[in-house]
């Protein structure tokens, strides 16, 4: 374990997550897009792309903020939305067990969906890897990309006029995400609950509909997957 | 609120959201990383909801940008952000590729805007 810092590990880590990257940058780019029209300045968009690090949580937060939401809505959607990386953690805590407090720390902000997918998949194929080393290649590099994309995403917001409706493509992005994450009937009915819900109770007061469609949906969820079983 | 300087100036509002979600957010991440070895993993009783939190947030965060319910079907239909939207799921489904997604999408919302409802 003496050696280097920058090892074939780290660099493995950043080697597999490049193709990642033409997800990843569009996608910065947008939550960059949708700050601005957001009212938010360049300061703003990167302290929240970097103190937070998740894009869709973002994204929602962002769009509630430029409604006027409520702090507590704004901020309890976005809660509701990273409650998936409970999961993740969960899953990962076992590979990161033996290091120290302060590296598992640095380790779980990098935390993302694709950074997870990866390193898992990498720790069980790979035994021999160092594994905070290749989990640190892939993460950092998606924080990299992630704060350039914003900063490139904010610029080209500013520049592009509304009639465009630039931020049309932060729906698109979730759409992108959504399509497989329907992979079964139970998620797909948690999918449809949630969206018609969520378009029928989007005159709420204080924008509650999106939480509403969420919990919805994924009660649908539930009862689906009961009925099955 | 902000006014005509809305985002140049420091906008309170912005900057407790961002770091409420980021503290949240943090300690969503750290939980079992940090507490590892005192509990093993997630009991099955939260772990079967997390499974529906992905797509029922996601569709909750899209649909509504697709579809505003009007008086008339064909007023609610004839939307050139939901045409755009169908395209693009298609393209979504067919590659699953974020770039394929977002390029046709804007490409179909523009020729619709512009051209055929313009």
């Amino acid at each position: 374990m003496r050696d280097s810092f920058v090892n074939e590990d780290l660099l493995a880590g950043v080697r597999d997550v490049s193709p990642l990257m033409l997800g990843i940058a569009p996608f910065a780019l947008v939550a960059g897009i949708a700050a601005v029209d957001a009212g938010l300045g360049l300061a703003e968009a990167v302290g929240m792309s970097v103190i937070v690090f998740a894009g869709a949580s973002q994204l929602a937060a962002l769009e509630l903020l430029g409604e006027n939401a409520p702090l507590a809505v704004v901020v309890g959607t976005a809660a509701v939305i990273n409650l998936r990386m409970l999961m993740y953690s969960a899953s990962i805590a076992p590979h990161f067990a033996e290091y120290g407090r302060r590296l598992r720390a640095g380790l779980a902000y990098l935390l993302t969906d694709q950074a997870y997918a990866l390193s898992v998949a990498e720790f069980d194929e790979n035994p021999e890897r160092s594994r905070w080393r290749y989990y640190l290649g892939a993460a950092a590099s998606l924080w990299v990309v992630w704060q350039i994309g914003t900063v490139a995403g904010v610029v080209v917001g500013a520049g592009v006029p509304d009639a465009w409706g630039l931020t049309f493509a932060v729906p698109l992005v979730f759409l992108a995400l959504l399509v497989p994450a329907m992979k079964d009937r139970p998620t797909t009915v948690a999918g449809a609950a949630g969206g018609a819900v969520a378009v029928a109770a989007a005159g709420l007061p204080l924008n509650l509909g999106l939480l509403a469609g969420a919990l919805c949906g994924i009660a649908a969820g539930l009862v689906t997957e009961a009925m099955a079983s | 609120m902000t006014g005509a300087l809305g985002g140049v100036v420091a906008s309170p509002r912005a900057w407790i959201a961002i770091v409420a979600i980021g503290a949240i957010t943090y300690g969503i991440r750290l939980s079992f990383i940090h507490l590892f070895g005192r509990i093993d993993g997630v009991p099955t009783r939260v772990q079967r909801p997390l499974r529906y939190v992905p797509p029922a947030v996601l569709a909750a965060l899209v649909l509504p940008d697709l579809v505003t319910l009007r008086p008339s079907v064909a007023a609610t239909l004839l939307d050139e952000r939901l045409i755009a939207g169908l395209v693009a799921g298609a393209v979504a489904w067919r590659t699953e590729n974020v770039f394929a997604t977002i390029a046709t999408g804007m490409v179909t919302l523009w020729m619709f805007r512009f051209v055929v409802f313009a």
